[in-house]
């Protein structure tokens, strides 16, 4: 296997909260002893539900917060160590499509502005053709340039977002629940669109999303997250997942097909806080497989980054 | 006999602009009904229709009928509505953040339903509202009725919503994107819960979404919304077998299927038109891929279909 493009060894990243005269401050990892390996030209998914870390991961490996522990390596730089002035120039070739296009474009910037930017921050001055340019890559007509975010639907918005990403030409993207918050006809179109560019511009994805079925439609390769930790990496869309939790998540997944219907089972219970995680494996208490065994220790992810790992005692 | 919910040919005007016409569909007790169709589709306005809530954005029925229960709802007076809803007809909406009061205990929201509807006394309402929380199997019931919105999780808010709605004793339940807030895991949970309740109690559910993959999960039936006609409305097999209007084929296709291959999940291009430039002739055509002159020119009239009806001039072929 080539070199992969991104990796991290054991990156961790803690945080605390509140804390005062009297009372003592919580912490929590957010992001447990992660390693990874992303080939160059795959889609990696991140899946997991609400604060299992998925989106600390991404800012972890863009380095926009730093690891409280671990490393993240960059087509062979370490990026952790990089001074200031050298991560800036790393960032042109590794960008971010944010969640909410709404939040994720200033109301008083135009189109033309929004995408101006990421050339300013470089110190370097932009063409208009290059603003044509990269509005036409996504699929938005020239007049859009001179557009506020508020006179864009939700989809066009995130157009511009994914041409902001795509305005230094980078090699890789990491794409932070890019349709979460659009209709299911405009998440295609945009899934789509990001599929397209992929070929055109050879990039590399890092996508973190909930939704397993639409990870496992555009991803090579899945990361599974649970409470801070990767619990299972499968390795091809089409590994069958042995984690309990990555089960779960597949039988929670809406298919299209009422033939499927008696398959949906729901897990029962709701993540645990993760200020307060169990000392055993932190999906015991919602896993129809725990044993004493589960709730004392925590199964370790075994095997090599790339390959198809589990974190369980006893995998499907 | 006469379904529980019988919307005909009703059309909604606000001011100058008419955003719902010849809408139509029934529902019955027992049964789910699935709303469909994307963000501007006229879903959740149709929803405001049934509930008498249209006066509050400056709209009304302007043709049309909806009758509950025997009752014509669109000549009903806001007094006799307000007797309706909360108690036969109960609303759950899609973020449980905002139809929850942030300064006041589950509990005492809760117990408004019975000192409001039921004219019971504040001790009477909070064992009735002990029952429920109990009933949706929600643990610690008496410690969740003395917490406060911000200390529950989104998934246990909306179950607190949903016991509001139970509260009343419904016969309809419109629950406008229920589980669109939440995770999928606790979506399943939602969703499996709203099923179980309609079977048992027989109830009857609309469930307003813009996802085939629910519909497709729990309802028995679909009707399927695009700027604000009826597109298509069957049961849930043979729609999903045949779909048989060009909307609802590409409203399924954008969910990727377990064997949907990499590189053909396409959307649906372009956009629902906004209520003021709603296009002459069929209102999808400018997104149809089979739109020919006619559908340019013509309003296509609802056909029957062995299941349901669509309003297609062209529509896909029945499937045995």
């Amino acid at each position: 296997m080539a070199e992969p493009l991104l990796t991290t060894t054991g990156l961790t990243r803690r945080f605390t909260s509140g804390g005062g005269l009297l009372r003592r401050p919580r912490s929590m990892t957010a992001v447990r002893d992660v390693t990874l390996a992303i080939p160059r030209g795959s889609v990696t998914g991140v899946v997991g539900e609400s604060g299992c870390g998925k989106s600390t991961l991404a800012r972890l490996v863009l380095r926009l917060i730093e690891p409280s522990q671990g490393r993240v390596g960059f087509d062979g730089a370490d990026l952790t160590a990089l001074p200031a002035g050298e991560l800036r120039r790393m960032r042109r070739r590794m960008q971010m499509v944010f969640q909410d296009p709404y939040s994720s474009l200033d109301p008083r910037y135009t189109i033309a502005e929004v995408l101006a930017e990421p050339f300013r921050v470089q110190g370097e001055r932009v063409s208009r053709d290059a603003i044509d340019h990269l509005l036409s890559q996504v699929g938005l007509a020239a007049p859009m340039a001179a557009a506020y975010p508020h006179q864009l639907s939700g989809g066009q918005r995130q157009r511009v977002g994914v041409a902001r990403a795509l305005a230094l030409k980078p090699d890789f993207v990491v794409l932070d629940e890019p349709t979460a918050s659009l209709d299911v006809s405009i998440q295609a179109q945009i899934v789509a669109l990001l599929e397209r560019l992929k070929s055109e511009l050879g990039l590399t994805y890092m996508f973190i999303s909930h939704d397993l079925g639409l990870v496992r439609y555009f991803c090579d390769r899945i990361l599974v997250m649970y409470l801070g930790a990767v619990v299972e990496e499968l390795p091809s869309t089409e590994a069958a997942p042995r984690h309990p939790y990555t089960r779960a998540l597949l039988d929670s997944t809406f298919s299209p097909d009422p033939a499927l219907r008696r398959r949906l089972v729901a897990l029962k219970g709701e993540i645990p806080s993760p200020f307060d995680l169990p000392r055993g494996c932190a999906f015991a208490g919602r896993c129809p497989h725990a044993t004493a065994h589960c709730r004392d220790q925590r199964p370790e992810l075994a095997g090599e980054a790339g390959g198809h790992r589990v974190a369980c005692f006893h995998p499907l | 006999m006469t379904a529980l919910l019988t919307v005909a040919d009703m059309q909604v005007t606000i001011g100058p602009v008419t955003p719902l016409d010849g809408i139509g569909f029934t529902l019955d007790r027992g049964e789910i009904l699935g709303l469909v169709g994307e963000s501007g589709s006229g879903k959740s306005l149709t929803a405001m229709a049934i509930m008498g809530l249209l006066p509050l954005s400056g709209g009304r029925v302007s043709a049309g009928s909806i009758r509950f229960d025997g009752t014509e709802l669109t000549s009903l007076g806001e007094d006799a509505y307000r007797q309706l809803r909360g108690k036969r007809i109960a609303f759950i909406s899609q973020n449980p953040m905002t139809a929850l009061d942030p300064l006041q205990t589950i509990g005492a929201q809760v117990d408004v339903i019975g000192t409001l509807h039921f004219g019971k006394s504040r001790a009477e309402a909070r064992r009735r509202t002990l029952e429920v929380l109990t009933q949706l199997r929600i643990p610690e019931a008496a410690a969740i009725c003395a917490s406060y919105p911000h200390q529950l999780s989104g998934g246990m808010k909306q179950r607190i919503v949903i016991a509001m709605a139970l509260a009343g004793e419904p016969d309809l339940i419109i629950a406008d994107e229920p589980t669109t807030a939440l995770d999928v895991t606790v979506q399943a949970q939602i969703i499996h819960l709203l099923a179980e309740l309609v079977r048992e109690r027989g109830m009857a559910l609309l469930l307003i979404t813009h996802d085939m993959g629910v519909v497709a999960q729990c309802c028995d039936r679909v009707a399927v919304l695009y700027a604000g006609r009826l597109a298509e409305a069957a049961a849930i097999d043979p729609l999903f077998a045949a779909p048989a209007h060009p909307y609802t084929q590409a409203l399924i296709a954008c969910i990727p299927r377990d064997d949907t291959r990499k590189g053909t999940l396409a959307g649906i291009p372009g956009t629902v038109p906004a209520v003021s430039a709603y296009p002459p002739g069929c209102r999808y055509h400018p997104r149809c891929p089979q739109a020919q002159d006619i559908c340019r020119t013509t309003v296509p009239d609802s056909r029957p279909r062995p299941s349901g009806v669509v309003a297609c001039h062209f529509p896909g072929p029945t499937n045995g």
